[in-house]
């Protein structure tokens, strides 16, 4: 991955920062020129929440390229509140304990690495509450 | 706008097609169409590929397409939608020839994905999700599409067994079909007990990697009577619709609000109610895709889909038959080409001649449903023999 690709992201990936609508109070993850929801163009710098709520699941056991040897590890949808979701994986979890529903808390984890010496990238997991 | 026919249609067999180079997998469906149709020529071409570049390192298939078709130098372009590519360039092709622009356009779609590995074609597909923010967290195209079964499952009670009932049925329909990549029937038992990839969907809830290329040719409808003694297919709806990139910004996870947006469109342009049709082609890219595209079209029910399927609705003898053809579970999946092989298909059921097994008995309206991504775009065509 090239440095601009992963440094451009590093707002969201490692502090949540997320946008506010200064006009309809929507936050957009990540943020974006124009609100969606009202078509607004001026924002505040806000921060999404760290707590949620699974709303789907799934194991991941045909892994692609850079994540075969985590393989299976589960990823989901968790709602964090104030109209945001985030997809990210499930750490710390016995696939057997996953469900819908469940409580779980954002936390900075390693997202991958490229190849055995190549760059550590980094981003967010949820684990159960 | 004017009125337009189909004239003409052509599909090779699908399947890992180790000798065919994407210049002559797709040329092979062009020169069917135009032998279908009985002309040799037309006047530009539209070709549906998602990723010619990432699958074969080839782009520029506005030139390769009239180039190795022999029909130099009309006018090319290449229209990507991920894999509603097909639908979109079949689309375009519309406008062309409804506008007055042209009278004779092809629309073809062309997928060469053998020429990388599993892998490399993981990464390929994976390219029409959002980078950043699915693809990068470790998920796959199985992953978001087991998430949406997921929550089908949890919220309407969809079973496990009724998503089987998607690949028995539509491998059922493609073991009649020549073409088709995968003609064998299977069980309930075979679905559940394939290899697990996301779950809850096994090897056999997902469609394949497919080489494989499809072509239709769309004519003004003044022009058509003049040009062919086959029965006379016309576009009689179209429509096109959008949603957000990623599946966890969509209103409802279980639901395809571009589908449905799309089948309004194309019914309101239509006149016709979802009732009035009689058969479909749909993106059954993963069996619960055929269970949310027949809700947002209105086949079944929000959140009954799963059992209408159970039901036989959707079966070659049902009271609404969908995927006679094996759908992209059977028929195979080279993404580009689907879309446009949803119009060939239609256009053979209403001729009448598609093959012994597979012929819907009331096949005078059929509509085709096209599909990218985990749902963020919809195409949806319905097409009416005169």
């Amino acid at each position: 991955m090239s440095a601009p690709k992963y440094w451009r992201e590093i707002p969201q990936r490692y502090r949540f920062e997320a946008a506010r609508c200064k006009k309809c109070s929507k936050v957009l993850f990540p943020p974006r020129l124009i609100c969606p929801a009202c078509k607004s163009r001026e924002f505040e710098k806000t921060r999404i929440n760290e707590k949620g709520t699974v709303e789907t699941f799934t194991i991941i056991r045909i892994a692609p390229t850079g994540f075969t040897d985590e393989a299976p590890y589960p990823v989901g949808i968790v709602d964090v509140g104030d109209g945001v979701r985030v997809l990210c994986q499930i750490a710390d979890c016995d696939p057997e304990n996953l469900k819908i529903g469940m409580k779980v808390r954002l936390e900075f984890r390693k997202i991958q690495q490229e190849g055995h010496a190549g760059v550590i990238n980094y981003g967010y997991k949820c684990v159960p509450e | 706008m004017r009125d337009v026919a189909v004239i003409g249609v052509g599909m090779n067999k699908w399947g890992e097609l180790w000798e065919a180079a994407i210049r002559d997998l797709l040329a092979e469906s062009v020169l069917l169409a135009l032998d279908d149709a009985g002309i040799d020529s037309v006047e530009a071409m539209y070709i549906g590929c998602m990723s010619s570049g990432l699958f074969t390192h080839q782009e520029h298939l506005g030139s390769i397409g009239p180039d190795y078709s022999g029909i130099c130098p009309i006018p090319g372009m290449r229209v990507e939608s991920a894999c509603a590519s097909g639908g979109a360039a079949f689309r375009a092709a519309y406008i062309h020839v409804a506008s007055g622009m042209a009278d004779i356009v092809m629309a073809a779609g062309v997928e060469k994905m053998t020429d990388v590995d599993g892998g490399g074609a993981t990464f390929a597909l994976a390219t029409a999700a959002d980078q950043e923010y699915e693809v990068y967290n470790g998920v796959t195209f199985p992953g978001l599409y087991a998430m949406m079964a997921n929550h089908h499952m949890h919220k309407y009670g969809t079973t496990r067994d009724q998503l089987s009932q998607v690949a028995v049925k539509n491998h059922l329909n493609g073991s009649k079909n020549p073409l088709a990549q995968f003609r064998m029937k299977v069980t309930p038992d075979q679905v559940k007990n394939s290899v697990m990839v996301a779950d809850p969907l096994t090897l056999l809830d997902c469609s394949p990697i497919t080489d494989g290329s499809a072509a239709v040719i769309l004519c003004s409808m003044d022009k058509a009577k003049e040009l062919t003694r086959k029965r006379l297919v016309k576009i009689i709806g179209s429509g096109h619709a959008s949603d957000t990139i990623q599946l966890a910004q969509r209103e409802d996870i279980s639901s395809l609000k571009s589908t449905n947006m799309a089948a309004k469109q194309a019914l309101e342009m239509a006149g016709r109610k979802i009732s009035d049709i009689n058969f479909a082609e749909v993106h059954d890219c993963f069996t619960i895709a055929e269970i949310m595209v027949i809700e947002a079209l209105g086949i079944a029910p929000q959140g009954k889909g799963g059992k209408a399927t159970a039901d036989g609705i959707t079966a070659i003898d049902g009271k609404f038959p969908v995927n006679a053809s094996g759908g992209l579970k059977s028929k195979g999946h080279p993404v580009g080409a689907t879309g446009v092989a949803q119009i060939a298909e239609i256009v053979k059921q209403v001729r009448g001649e598609a093959d012994e097994g597979r012929q819907v008995k009331k096949a005078d309206i059929g509509l085709a449903q096209n599909m990218g991504g985990s749902g963020a775009s919809s195409v949806v065509h319905i097409l009416e023999g005169m």
